[in-house]
């Protein structure tokens, strides 16, 4: 079993999510439910299995319903049917004092438009976490401290958010997320508003303290450059149905529909595709010889082209073990850019 | 002509309850009257006992708190002393305590209700009728039941003030509670905030302006009851304005409404000044 595990969530808005939910299972889409009974569809039985220590990113465009499933994630919406557990406990059985106590201790969560405290200034908004937990101030300023060091905001501590630049305020609604240390973080749409460039910056930033730090994530974006650029894994949603879940190579190559090839069309393929998923069988090859450069399998097409074009030779992939796995020719390489 | 079989005796159960309410319960309001009555005295002691320029001192040192701006502190100061010089200072001081007591109240009665308007959207359907009424009943017709209940004098003012004075608190605690950014709720409730660290930590501070906007309409609403309240035997600039118009003496009449004036001009400045304070500018701190 997975850490976190949904299991055929449904969620309705509106007057009559009761009549509205038999529909659904009987299998009537979104526009039907809404004509007949005036309820909306925002979930539509979506199960998903989320492992520790991944970056699992859901991917949907506005009313996608990928907003509402996050919030389902701590119980900031409910579900109309469905179950939800971490690590084998089921979420929906807490009552509130213990689901105020799990939200404490072991998740956070990082806002589209930051949700900062306007009142509060950079060192309060960070250590706002600890504060409700009841840590004394001495202890959760050192650690909020830490945090605003970490992600480049120190000697900001005494400004207020709107004192900050977009870029800034998220890193500090990403730093008040880490204060408390959580298992899973949770990142809706956590880089949207933020202007292209420094969107890359918080891109590179996120993954450089995964590599470290190897929280469960779960990141909500519309951008499927995000997704394939930051996801370990990604799920595809669509008028609150589930597409496609898969790893960005497989999303890439092997879109399970219309829907999501349409997405993927403008992806720049060099920067998804790695070694593995381009390599052929070395049948007519069995040892690695000098005269040809040697990859790792989960090389980056865009890291290979240059070798290729330098040496104007056949790549070598290897596996963590070294074995010889595979070949890549010009010819390959060129297949799959222009799929 | 309406059918006369139709009418209602709305009046009649309206007097039949009010009797009820005297014969049952008059030494329970006698009691509540005395308790709010020594508050009341008390406070007019003080004011009127405290040397002129004691008060004006006071009246500074809070505009002073309040907005940090000299020109503003002068100001209220020369007008507080315009009202001593048109001879009126101890009416002035009388209008004053009438004026706190009335206010208090309404802010502590005002906020909790506003705060529970804003938690219940059942609660809030139901009172916006009744806030209504409040404002737009003529003060006349419960001031005739508080005098009944009260008797003749300062406490059926301060309870007629009251509810004329406290529907803009709570509509607008009701009102800057609801206005709190859905996301920030959100964010606080992600960290697992309980309902009292949410109202005290994000919503209460975050309506504050709001708040405050409201507790200065009920100021001004409450020295503009002075008037009818004199005339259930309340002193003070509202007793003035009611003898120069029965006297048919002008002069005396225009003293007091231009005392009046004042006093409110001072308050809704002080009030004012608080209000912008507590929408935090910290750029202007910083500069």
């Amino acid at each position: 079993m997975s850490y976190i595990e949904i299991r055929n969530i449904f969620k309705i808005f509106g007057p009559d999510p009761k009549s509205a939910l038999e529909l659904a299972k009987g299998g009537a889409d979104k526009d039907e439910i809404l004509a007949k009974t005036g309820n909306t569809v925002g979930l539509h039985d979506v199960s998903l299995s989320i492992e520790q220590g991944e970056t699992f990113v859901v991917m949907g465009l506005s009313g996608s319903g990928k907003s509402t499933l996050i919030r389902h994630l701590n119980r900031l919406i409910d579900p109309t049917a469905g179950s939800i557990s971490f690590g084998g406990e089921d979420i929906l059985a807490m009552d509130i004092q213990t689901l105020n106590a799990f939200r404490r201790k072991r998740l956070g969560m990082v806002f589209q438009r930051f949700g900062l405290l306007p009142h509060r200034n950079v060192m309060d908004n960070v250590a706002y976490g600890l504060e409700i937990q009841g840590t004394a101030r001495k202890e959760r300023e050192a650690a909020a401290s830490k945090w605003i060091e970490r992600v480049g905001l120190a000697g900001y501590e005494t400004k207020f958010p709107d004192q900050l630049s977009g870029g800034m305020q998220q890193r500090v609604g990403l730093a008040r997320a880490l204060t408390t240390d959580p298992e899973v973080l949770l990142m809706d749409e956590a880089f949207s508003a933020l202007d292209p460039l420094i969107r890359s910056d918080m891109q590179d930033e996120l993954m450089k303290l995964q590599a470290e730090l190897h929280k469960t994530i779960v990141f909500i974006t519309h951008d499927l450059d995000e997704a394939l650029k930051i996801g370990d894994r990604i799920a595809i949603l669509k008028d609150g149905k589930l597409v496609q879940v898969g790893r960005p190579e497989e999303i890439v190559l092997k879109p399970a529909d219309d829907y999501v090839q349409a997405f993927t069309r403008d992806v720049n393929r060099a920067r998804v595709l790695r070694a593995r998923s381009i390599m052929q069988d070395p049948a007519n090859q069995k040892i690695i010889d000098q005269e040809h450069p040697v990859v790792s399998d989960d090389t980056r097409l865009e890291d290979i082209l240059p070798i290729i074009l330098a040496t104007g030779k056949d790549i070598s992939v290897i596996d963590e073990r070294e074995n010889l796995v595979g070949i890549i020719t010009k010819e390959q390489i060129v297949q799959s850019l222009s799929l | 002509m309406f059918p006369e079989q139709l009418n209602v005796p709305l009046g009649k159960w309206v007097n039949q309850f009010v009797d009820w309410l005297v014969i049952n319960y008059g030494a329970a309001f006698e009691a509540f009257a005395d308790s709010l009555l020594t508050v009341l005295v008390a406070l007019e002691q003080v004011l009127r006992g405290a040397p002129w320029w004691v008060v004006l001192i006071a009246i500074a040192a809070i505009t002073w708190h309040a907005s940090k701006n000299w020109k503003l502190v002068v100001g209220l100061v020369v007008a507080m002393f315009i009202i001593g010089t048109l001879g009126l200072w101890d009416k002035a001081m009388q209008t004053l305590a009438l004026m706190i007591v009335a206010t208090s109240l309404s802010v502590l009665i005002g906020i909790p209700v506003g705060i529970a308007m804003a938690m219940s959207n059942r609660l809030r359907a139901i009172m916006l009728p009744i806030l209504d009424t409040m404002q737009t009943m003529p003060s006349f017709v419960y001031l005739i039941p508080a005098l009944m209940l009260f008797g003749l004098g300062k406490v059926p003012a301060i309870l007629a003030t009251v509810i004329y004075a406290a529907p803009p608190v709570m509509r607008l605690t009701d009102l800057g509670i609801r206005l709190v950014d859905q996301e920030v709720l959100e964010a606080s409730r992600s960290f697992g905030a309980s309902r009292k660290q949410i109202l005290f930590g994000v919503q209460l501070p975050l309506a504050l302006p709001n708040i405050m906007a409201g507790i200065n309409q009920t100021t001004m609403m409450s020295i503009s009851m002075v008037v009818i309240a004199s005339m259930i035997g309340a002193r003070g600039l509202g007793e003035q304005v009611l003898m120069g118009i029965q006297r048919l003496d002008v002069g005396a009449g225009m003293e007091a409404g231009i005392a009046i004036v004042l006093l409110a001009v001072v308050f809704d400045r002080i009030g004012q000044a608080y209000g912008k304070r507590s929408q935090r500018k910290p750029h202007a701190e910083d500069a």
